[in-house]
Formats: structure tokens, sequence, C-alpha cells
């Protein structure tokens, strides 16, 4: 018989495959997913916390993560193991966050939309060619060589270095809704978040706080980052495609709700991975879209029947 | 401040025309110089290789000229390149193929490295008919569209790995496989996919996984959980530097099992330094090995190649250095067979080609891919913690047996 290569032919097969033949990839594809998805949860709190305060969308996220990456990758480069990035990072890009604003956030702050897109659209390019610059073009890895969780016989396999990101996240996750209760900043932030006016009046410097909060951003980006450099890949230019998912991410969860996040970061995380087995791995970004198109349609249509209500 | 202006207007238009003027007259032929042009990615992601196929150039050019240089009509020229950077932009590319040909006036071209920036050039070459030997763009569909001054010293993509096929289907008794693979969505890697697909044919194997990549992709969990599930003969994975790290960065620690493990860009991603032991007995398709036994009067063999150019450039000439330097062989050549400077005769001289380079034999076909050489395979193998690309494939030069199949995780 000669082979079949229509379309048809192995969407029936992976059907198959995930249904009957090897019903443990089920559990295979949603710890993957799960494990990957708390990851850009990470990302996509700091930017929905930057969004959340500031009314600015981000396009240098992706950036900024791949450039706490290099942090980590530098620190391998000099015989540190790799892992410790997410202590060195953050406060490297805390700074870097700080200056950025300082040199460039804190004039487009009270600005249009488009403006802000624009302006870390511009940051975003020239990061990338100064990573370029610096690090060269070539696509880097760090070793973490801390190896493989088998579970269930060994048909299922974790990669401890994700399993080590799911856990760094969740922990540096945690101990941010704690500052951002407890702490004197924290409550500065959340007030300026509600009324930037207001809390200024009533004597929260607004200015510190906007600084503070795209710090964070930048450092909870440099966390993600050094994992990333340990589980997947660094190149300067592949920083966009995390923009895109933390962006969806917030679209999702809507701003300044930390378990939502998280659960629309694990959620799509999960969906990517079953749309990869069952529609083909060239359609795993594309069904992340469609999703998001029709959340947006089904948010419109849920806002306009309140309209018709309020009416 | 009106006559400032005028000034500076006047000023600047004279400058402007000298300027033109002087590069109409700076054309193809100056003194005793033949001129080429070239646009070659000095910035952006394709720096490194960019920079690669301009040591390559710089090299042959530099070894061209102080060898006697090129004899066209009883008198001896001299080689020079025009250099722009290209900036890894396919429509920059394009904009300096013009700017070389209309404003600078070459009659003779080098490609840029990728096959996506030479797609871009082979329009405007075609259209001004200057010829242009290229030494980095192996997409299939270069040499498909009936292209009459393109010229390509490599192997076209859909080569790359059918070897590799040959090479399973050998080690399973000639019997077929189960072949398992992961492309990337560009051109180049879908071209080797399609080679993959008429090697499947032709040996009757069977294709049980076939995801594409896209390009903003790094992570390949799905696929390899799919391929532990189905258990493969062979698994075929291309998507550049990023793919090749990607894969043997999961098959790793997913501990997936294949008899055959065959990639591309293994090279360039300098995989076996990034990866160590975790890539041994990865398989690679490569245009070019230095232990290969072609030989030249300019470089000698390969290994000559691989010391002469470590000693300029102080690192191990990447294939695609070895590729560009052929490039200017060829060119040599045809000018001193053509025995004229015409872009015309050039051309023609250029189509009859038939030569050994220290690269390899170059023949063109009719599209303008070369057809001479075939492509080798090497497997990483590790020797304590330093691990190496060996040549395997062909046998003919084969330095080290292929091991076959890999090991299993469990005994490593």
């Amino acid at each position: 018989m000669p082979p079949n290569f229509s379309r048809g032919h192995f969407l029936k097969n992976s059907m198959d495959l995930l249904i009957f033949q090897a019903p443990i990839l089920i559990v295979q594809a949603s710890m993957d997913g799960i494990l990957i998805g708390t990851l850009f949860a990470l990302i996509a709190y700091g930017m929905a916390l930057q969004w959340g305060v500031m009314n600015i969308i981000n396009i240098a996220q992706g950036e900024l993560v791949i450039m706490g990456g290099y942090v980590a990758y530098f620190m391998y480069m000099v015989g540190i193991h790799p892992a410790f990035g997410v202590i060195v990072s953050p406060i490297i890009m805390y700074f870097v966050g700080v200056g950025l604003y300082k040199l460039v956030i804190n004039k487009v702050v009270d600005r249009d939309l488009f403006i802000s897109i624009l302006a870390t659209f511009g940051i975003s390019i020239l990061t990338q060619q100064l990573m370029n610059f610096i690090f060269g073009s070539d696509v880097v890895v760090a070793q973490s060589n801390f190896g493989t969780t088998m579970l269930f016989d060994n048909s299922v396999t974790l990669p401890n270095s994700k399993i080590f990101s799911a856990v760094v996240s969740i922990i540096f996750a945690i101990a941010l809704v704690f500052y951002m209760k407890k702490s004197k900043l924290g409550r500065a932030i959340r007030a300026t978040a509600q009324n930037a006016r207001a809390a200024k009046i009533l004597g929260v410097d607004t200015e510190k706080v906007y600084a503070a909060t795209f710090g964070i951003n930048a450092a909870l980006c440099g966390v993600a980052g050094s994992l990333i450099a340990i589980t997947f890949t660094l190149h300067p230019y592949v920083g966009l495609p995390y923009t895109v998912r933390s962006f969806m991410i917030v679209i999702v969860a809507g701003l300044g709700n930390l378990p939502a996040v998280a659960i629309s970061g694990m959620g799509l995380g999960v969906f990517e991975e079953f749309a990869d087995y069952i529609l083909g791995t060239e359609f795993r970004i594309g069904a992340v879209f469609l999703l998001l198109v029709l959340i947006l349609v089904y948010r419109r249509f849920k806002l306009s029947r309140k309209r018709e209500y309020l009416k | 401040m009106n006559k400032l202006r005028k000034f500076i207007l006047i000023f600047f238009s004279a400058i402007a025309l000298i300027l033109g003027s002087t590069s109409i007259s700076f054309s193809k032929v100056v003194g005793d110089k033949i001129i080429l042009g070239a646009a070659v990615s000095l910035t952006g992601k394709y720096s490194t290789n960019g920079k690669h196929t301009q040591n390559g150039y710089n090299m042959a050019v530099e070894r061209i000229n102080s060898m006697g240089g090129v004899k066209v009509g009883g008198k001896t020229y001299k080689f020079e390149i025009i250099y722009y950077d290209d900036e890894s932009n396919s429509g920059r590319a394009a904009q300096l193929a013009e700017r070389l040909i209309k404003q600078d006036g070459v009659h003779y071209m080098l490609g840029p490295y990728s096959s996506g920036l030479t797609k871009a050039m082979a329009p405007v070459t075609e259209e001004n008919k200057i010829p242009m030997v290229e030494a980095n763009g192996a997409s299939r569909s270069l040499f498909t569209k009936g292209y009459k001054y393109l010229f390509a010293v490599l192997s076209p993509a859909n080569q790359y790995l059918e070897v590799a096929i040959d090479l399973a289907v050998e080690k399973n008794g000639g019997k077929p496989v189960n072949i398992a693979m992961a492309f990337e969505q560009d051109a180049f890697s879908q071209d080797v996919r399609l080679g993959i697909v008429d090697a499947a044919k032709r040996t009757g194997s069977k294709i049980i996984i076939d995801d594409k990549l896209p390009k903003e992709l790094n992570d390949m969990a799905a696929t390899l959980a799919k391929v532990k599930a189905t258990k493969p003969d062979v698994l075929v994975v291309s998507g550049h530097s990023k793919g090749a790290l990607t894969a043997i960065r999961q098959i790793a620690e997913m501990k997936v099992d294949v008899p055959m493990l065959a990639m591309t860009h293994c090279d360039a991603s300098k995989l076996a330094k990034q990866h160590g032991k975790n890539s041994e007995y990865a398989l690679c398709a490569a245009q070019w090995h230095k232990e290969l036994s072609y030989k030249d009067d300019y470089f000698g063999n390969g290994l000559k190649f691989d010391k002469d150019f470590n000693a300029l450039y102080g690192y191990a000439p990447p294939y695609q250095a070895a590729e560009s330097a052929a490039a200017l062989l060829v060119y040599k050549d045809a000018f001193e067979r053509a025995n004229s400077t015409d872009k015309e005769k050039v051309r023609d001289a250029l189509a009859k080609t038939d030569m050994e380079t220290f690269y390899g034999n170059v023949k063109f076909g009719d599209g303008g891919q070369n057809t001479a050489k075939p492509m080798v395979l090497f497997q990483v193998r590790c020797e304590g913690d330093t691990c190496a690309n060996k040549l395997v494939a062909p046998t003919k030069w084969a330095s080290h047996k292929l091991v076959h199949p890999i090991p299993k995780w469990s005994e490593r």
C-alpha cells in the first residue's frame, strides 16, 4: 500500500494515538502544559501588574525576558550554575527596568496608549539589536544537568528543569502577592492602580511607584528568562512570542487578578499541548490565536447584552 | 539664510553628481581589477553566518590575487569585492542588489547568506542579466524558476537528508522503515522535508509522524512524546540552530530512544559543544567536511583550507565559509575560460563549468544547482567529555563507522 500523506489521515491517526493506543499521552500533555503554563503565567503577571498600574502595554516584555535569560547564560559561561540566575537576574533586571522607566517610560505614562506601544516597540527593537551586538546572533542554551523525573513506568517523562521552573515561578508569584498586600510600597502600588490622582493627593509619590512597578515587572521577566535559559533556548530575536503569549493570558484573565492569571496561563499551556496532539504541531499557535478571538467575541457579546439591560 | 540653503543644496548636488558619475565608470572592470558585488548579513539575525560567508569570500580573493590573479585576454586581473550589509533583511537585500547593479555598475554578483535572501536578490540579478554565483542559498525553489543567471555551488536542500533514509533502509536489511519527522515551517526546512518524502516513496517507507513546527515555537515536547509512543526507526528534525538545539535538549530530557536521529544545522548551532554528551550519535547533514579528499591548486585540500582559515581568522571554518570560498574559484575559472569580461560570455562559461575544488566537484544543472557534489553525513561522537563531528557517510570518505542503532538512554 502506498503511504498516505493526506492531512485527514494524520488527524485520524493522532486521535487514535491519543485516545486508544497511548492514553498515557493525555497525562504527559497535561503535565507539560501545566508546567509551561506556570512559567508563562509569571511573565503575564508582570505584564498585568504594569498594565494595570501604568496603563502601558509593554511590547518589549519578551525582550526583557530574553535579556534576563542572557544574564543566566552569562553566569553559565563564567562557570556558575545557571539556576542561580533566578536570584541574580531579577536584581539586575530590576535596575534595567527602573533605568528604562527613567529614560523612556516616564515620558509616555500619561499619554495615549498608542504612544506607549510605539515607545515600547522601539525599546524592543533596540534591545534586540543590543543583545545581538553583545551576545551574537547564535542560538544558545545553558545546561542545568537537572535530569529527568520518570512516572508511570517511564512512560511519562518530566524534565526536572521544567519542574524547577514551575516551582520557582510559583514561589515568586506568592512572594509578590504577599509583598503587594503587606508592604508599604505594595499598598502604594495598589492605590495608584485604583486611582493615580487620588493617591497623589494623599501623598503617594506616584513617580516612584511607577518606577518601582516597571522595575518589578522587569525583575519578574528576569526570573522567567533565566528559567527559559535552562528549559528552552535563547536568541536575541525570540522575545516576541513571549510578549504575545503574556498579552493573551492577560486579555483572558483581566488585570490585577493573580489566580485568574495563573489559571489562564496553565489553561492555555494545556490547551496548546492538546491542540498540538490533535490538530498537529503546525496549528498549535494558530489554535491559541483562534481561542483568543473566540474569547474576545464572547466578551463583546456579554458586554452588549449588559448594555441592553442597562437601557 | 536662503542663500546659505541654496549653497548647501548646490554643494551636495555637486558631490552627489561627482560620486554618481565616478560610480558609473567604477563598473565591472577598473584598471586591473574585476569588481564583484556582494550583500552579506553583517548585522541582524544572520550576522554569524554572514560573517562566515564574508570571511570565505575574502580569503579566496586574497588567495587568488596572490597566486597570479585572473588571466583574461592576455592581461592579469585581480578580484575586488564591494560589500554592503543587508541587515539580514530580504527587502534590504533586494534593494542592495539594485544598488550594486545600477549605481555601482557591478556586472558580477556573489550570493548573500541564506535561501531567503538569495530568493530576494535573484529576481533582480536575473532581470538585469547579471550572473550571480551563490554559495548559501540551498532552497529547491531557487532552481525551479528557470533562472538563467543563477549558479549555486552547493547541493539543493532536498538532498540534505535523503542519504540518511537510504542509510536507515540499508541498516534495516533493505526493508522499508518507519519515519517520524518534524520540520520548521520555512522554505529551507520544508525543502529538506520534500527530500525525505521523496526518499520515503522511493524506498516504500512509511511516514508515521509529520509535524510542522511554527517558527515561534521552541518546545518540541509534544512531537517527542508522540515519537516515544510510536517508536519509529528514524527521527528527522530540521529547524535551523534553534530546532537542532531544542531537539537535542528535549530528546535527552525526555529520554526518547530512536535507532537513528538525523538533523541539519549541527555545525552552525555548535551542537557538540553546547550539548556535549547529550548530542552524541546525532547524525548531521553537511555540505562539506574538511576530511573529504577533493583537491585544487589554490587551497590544496580540505585539511589545508581548515588550517589556513584557522590561521587567518582564528576559528575552524564551518561549511558556510568553505562553500563561499569555492564560489570565487568558480568565478575565476569561468573568466579564464570565457577569456573575456563580457557578462554574457562569462555567464555562458559559468553554465559550462565542470571542475574540482577543495570543496567538491562543481557542475551546474539546468536550474543552476550543483549536481556534481553529494551531501555528507557526520555523527557526533564523544571521547571523554569532548564531542566532535565524525564523517560517517558516504563510505568512500568515512573516517568513522556509523553507530547504529543509537544506544538506549538507560544504557548510556
